[in-house]
């Protein structure tokens, strides 16, 4: 019952029983499809940055920064893992950050587990790479050659966008087995508010971190590679 | 070859000064989710440790199933001040197990030979 402030995720108990088990399997199926759709995304060269972006992540997703007279917000990284290593191996990133945190540091319920990668690993990093890829091929219809910046600005949007996506897997979740008295509104809402506020603070540290290592490594960025695009340094 | 080396170098060092030295720093206030779920709720600081009084999202929450593990909450054997090095435990864990499973997933990737005998790694 006590307040746990060092928590980051959702806990145990929120949703109901079988809340959990349906989204604890939609994770494992979408999950599965991501490590068999990984492969074409994996080589030899990626394999180090993908695991030291999950990494990143987690050491990132430490540092809650405030967003509101005590009420503070962590990056998602969805967005981030996206963008840096391609959508299905971004999502294994997350998930696997989330289990860490879970089975080792008690953070994030374990029976919540399929409800926060649904949210964070699967929604965040879909949402977050679908507005990256679109935005950025609009982007490269108007000029052949990208400014870092251009793309600096593409992955604020993304995390941002992603980040409100994510909150609002919590708000369905709530709303199909949500096990308390808060009006699913005001849930809404709120969530709604501070996520706003959280996808600023997101959208900053993944436009930073996406532009250092596009000016020191555009060959390793997914995106770009992807896209085969020219990037003006 | 000194740039490529150092691009590695810079992120895994940034990576572990953040989680070691800049967590310190981080809010302890709650964050957007946890403060949707206290909301109606007052935190109330008792000799039991503490208490929600009122009616929120939270109170449904229990305890969590590994909360005597070693590493919970950020700390080692929830010692004040280990939270750094509890951050560097987790940073090393993670790119181990992502490291080593994408290593994997790479392995069974298409066009590449089953038999790593016919074909010899690039090293």
């Amino acid at each position: 019952m006590s307040a746990q402030h060092v928590a980051m995720h959702m806990s145990d108990g929120i949703v109901d029983a079988p809340t959990s088990v349906m989204f604890a399997a939609i994770a494992l199926i979408v999950l599965g499809v991501c490590g068999w759709k990984a492969r074409s995304e994996l080589d030899e060269r990626t394999v180090p940055l993908a695991g030291l972006v999950a990494a990143f992540i987690f050491a990132v997703q430490m540092v809650n920064f405030p967003i509101l007279p005590g009420v503070s917000g962590h990056l998602l990284g969805g967005a981030l893992a996206a963008i840096l290593v391609g959508p299905y191996t971004g999502a294994l990133c997350i998930a696997i950050v989330l289990v860490v945190q879970s089975l080792l540091f008690a953070d994030g319920g374990v029976t919540a587990l399929g409800t926060n990668i649904v949210n964070m690993a699967i929604i965040g990093v879909g949402a977050g790479y679908g507005i990256a890829l679109a935005m950025y091929s609009v982007a490269r219809r108007r000029a052949e050659g990208l400014p870092v910046r251009v793309i600096g600005l593409i992955a604020f949007l993304a995390g941002l966008i992603g980040t409100v996506f994510a909150a609002m897997g919590f708000v369905l979740e709530y709303a199909i087995g949500g096990a308390a008295p808060s009006s699913l509104g005001a849930v809404l809402g709120y969530m709604l508010l501070t996520h706003v506020l959280i996808g600023v603070g997101e959208g900053v540290i993944t436009a930073v971190t996406v532009m250092a290592v596009v000016r020191a490594r555009p060959d390793l960025v997914y995106l770009l590679r992807r896209q085969r695009a020219e990037v003006v340094l | 070859m000194t740039r490529r080396w150092s691009f590695w170098t810079i992120f895994a060092a940034a990576t572990l000064l953040i989680a070691g030295v800049v967590s310190y720093f981080a809010s302890l206030s709650p964050d957007g989710l946890d403060s949707t779920t206290l909301r109606g709720c007052q935190v109330v600081h008792t000799a039991a440790g503490e208490q929600l009084t009122g009616d929120c999202i939270a109170q449904q929450i229990g305890e969590h199933h590994l909360a005597d593990s070693p590493l919970a909450g950020y700390t080692l054997g929830a010692r004040e001040g280990t939270g750094g090095l509890a951050g560097v435990i987790g940073v090393l864990v993670t790119v181990g197990v992502a490291g080593g499973g994408f290593w994997l997933i790479a392995r069974t990737r298409p066009g590449r030979s089953e038999d790593p005998a016919v074909q010899p790694s690039g090293r």
